[in-house]
């Protein structure tokens, strides 16, 4: 029977899973986030998305920013063209919803960074 | 001017050592290098902080935001843009200080708090051989001109060392569009935690090769090529292993060091295992008055435990100026088997009067443990861990009852 290996990136402890292809049994994880995450990573695995976007701030060019939850991981280099058009435009608050639905995934682009002028 | 407590770095440390350092009548300042508060986690746009101290799991600049708002409405002065170039100490301590408005001037202060971090070696930290092109640079300085600045610093990229800063500059990188070809690691195993390898490595099949370092690098005015090769256990490199990689870019990521050489004119004590101050239970340095915290007293691996480490310097700074802290001689804290060091590495046992919070590294990993707490025949204290790495900080704290005499004290690691 096929089984996928991976580490499990839920916590700092990075347990070592197997997962069946087939049954989608988990193997090796310590606690049952990784049984779920094991189970994710072979329908649907997402990832949360963090990188920067232009700004017209004065003490600093790019400004941080998050998306709102985790993002299909099949759609991190997609998502990552859309921010080249996002502008955050001071002020902004840490917070701020910068960007709706971003590629009609349901989550936000936010800003995680706050910056007056 | 005349300050109770000056604190050197406006990063987690400083601004966590001024909130509980804070006193109506008290006069503090904070003098920081840059044009804001939040130090280093600024640039460290990615998620994972927090979550031991905020019960969160933030970004690098969150996690600064929501420090430097916890001293937004008190009385504590905070010079920005302005850099200490000296520190002298007769009576009290007397800064040197620079910044663009008002040039070179004094500040004078009764204690001083350092938390000005740590910064990362550099190719001449650790012999590389080779040309020296453009193009070779610290992960951290690469994680700035790319998040704060906007600049990408290569197409082609190697990465040197896998610690936590290399392997999240391996994502981003890719993230924005560079090809990042490989990190190369001398130790057996990676010093970065294992979720990163998975997150920042695997998800985009980024190689890494364990127990190689760059044995050439060759680039006349840009990097053009470097060599890895394999080390054997006594870390020589191994003929016949060479592998070439056409790269524009090579990022160290090869440790950090406590930045704290502007403070040796004051000549205390510093430890050779972490860089930093030899300090008591309540982080003062063998200067009195003098106090240290965060990365600029030891490399932390997590921001919440350079916060709770440096709200405790800002107490005792605190009750150092209010007259309720004396020095007294203090007593030796020793690293026994497979401890690498044990902060703080000396024990005042007359001012004993409160629980004490060790930090501490082992020298090996383990998936059990057993750290035990001896004063001399007596086992003071013992506590079973899991999971133990040398690139992970363990905690013990000792209840204040529990010492049997004014001994030194040392602490060891038995494993099974």
């Amino acid at each position: 029977m096929a089984t996928r290996e991976m580490i499990c990136i839920v916590c700092p402890v990075g347990c070592h899973l197997s997962v069946d292809e087939k049954t989608l049994e988990v193997t090796g994880n310590r606690c049952p986030r990784g049984e779920k995450y094991g189970k994710k990573e072979l329908t649907n695995p997402t990832r949360m998305l963090t990188s920067t976007v232009k700004t017209n701030a004065k003490i600093q060019r790019r400004i941080s920013i998050k998306t709102s939850d985790e993002i299909p991981k099949g759609k991190i280099f997609a998502i990552m063209d859309v921010l080249n058009d996002i502008e955050a435009k001071v002020p902004v608050k840490a917070g701020d919803v910068l960007l709706k639905n971003v590629l009609d995934t349901g989550v936000d682009i936010i800003a995680t960074t706050s910056l007056e002028h | 001017m005349m300050y109770d407590i000056i604190i050197i770095g406006g990063g987690a440390a400083g601004l966590s050592a001024a909130k509980e350092a804070y006193d109506p009548a008290l006069k503090i300042l904070v003098i920081e290098r840059e044009a804001r508060l939040g130090g280093i986690l600024r640039q460290c746009i990615h998620n994972g902080f927090g979550i031991h101290k905020f019960n969160l799991e933030l970004t690098g600049p969150e996690y600064a935001e929501k420090t430097a708002e916890a001293i937004e409405d008190l009385d504590i002065d905070v010079l920005l843009k302005t850099t200490v170039t000296d520190i002298i100490k007769f009576k009290t301590f007397d800064l040197t200080v620079m910044n663009e408005t008002d040039g070179e001037f004094h500040v004078e202060a009764k204690s001083v708090i350092i938390a000005s971090g740590c910064y990362e070696k550099t190719r001449s930290q650790i012999l590389l051989p080779g040309d020296r092109p453009a193009g070779i640079l610290t992960a951290g300085s690469a994680q700035r001109y790319l998040n704060l600045d906007g600049y990408m610093v290569g197409k082609k990229v190697f990465i040197l060392g896998s610690g936590d800063i290399g392997l999240i500059m391996a994502r981003r990188m890719t993230l924005e569009g560079a090809e990042v070809l490989g990190v190369a690691e001398l130790m057996p195993y990676s010093n970065g935690l294992t979720r990163n390898i998975a997150q920042c490595l695997d998800d985009y099949d980024i190689p890494l090769y364990l127990s190689h370092t760059i044995t050439d690098i060759i680039g006349k005015e840009r990097l053009e090529k470097i060599v890895i090769q394999e080390v054997d256990p006594h870390f020589t490199p191994i003929e016949g292993t060479e592998k070439t990689f056409e790269v524009d870019t090579l990022l160290l990521s090869v440790g950090l060091v406590p930045d704290i050489q502007m403070f040796e004119s004051l000549k205390f004590a510093i430890s050779p295992i972490t860089k930093g101050a030899i300090v008591d239970q309540h982080l003062q340095t063998s200067v009195e008055g003098l106090f240290a915290c965060g990365n600029a007293l030891h490399v932390h691996d997590l921001v919440d435990w350079v916060s709770e480490e440096s709200e405790r310097a800002g107490q005792y700074a605190k009750a150092y100026v209010t007259g309720t802290l004396h020095a007294h001689e203090a007593k030796d804290v020793i690293p026994g088997d497979h401890v690498r060091y044990v902060l703080p590495q000396k024990l005042d046992f007359s001012g004993q009067d409160e629980s004490t919070r060790f930090s501490l590294r082992s020298t090996i990993k383990a998936d059990k443990g057993t750290f035990k707490i001896m004063q001399g025949d007596t086992l003071i204290m013992h506590k079973k861990m899991r999971h133990i790495a040398p690139a992970e900080m363990e905690h013990l704290i000792v209840p204040k009852d529990k010492w049997v005499s004014d001994e030194p004290v040392t602490i060891s690691l038995e494993v099974s």
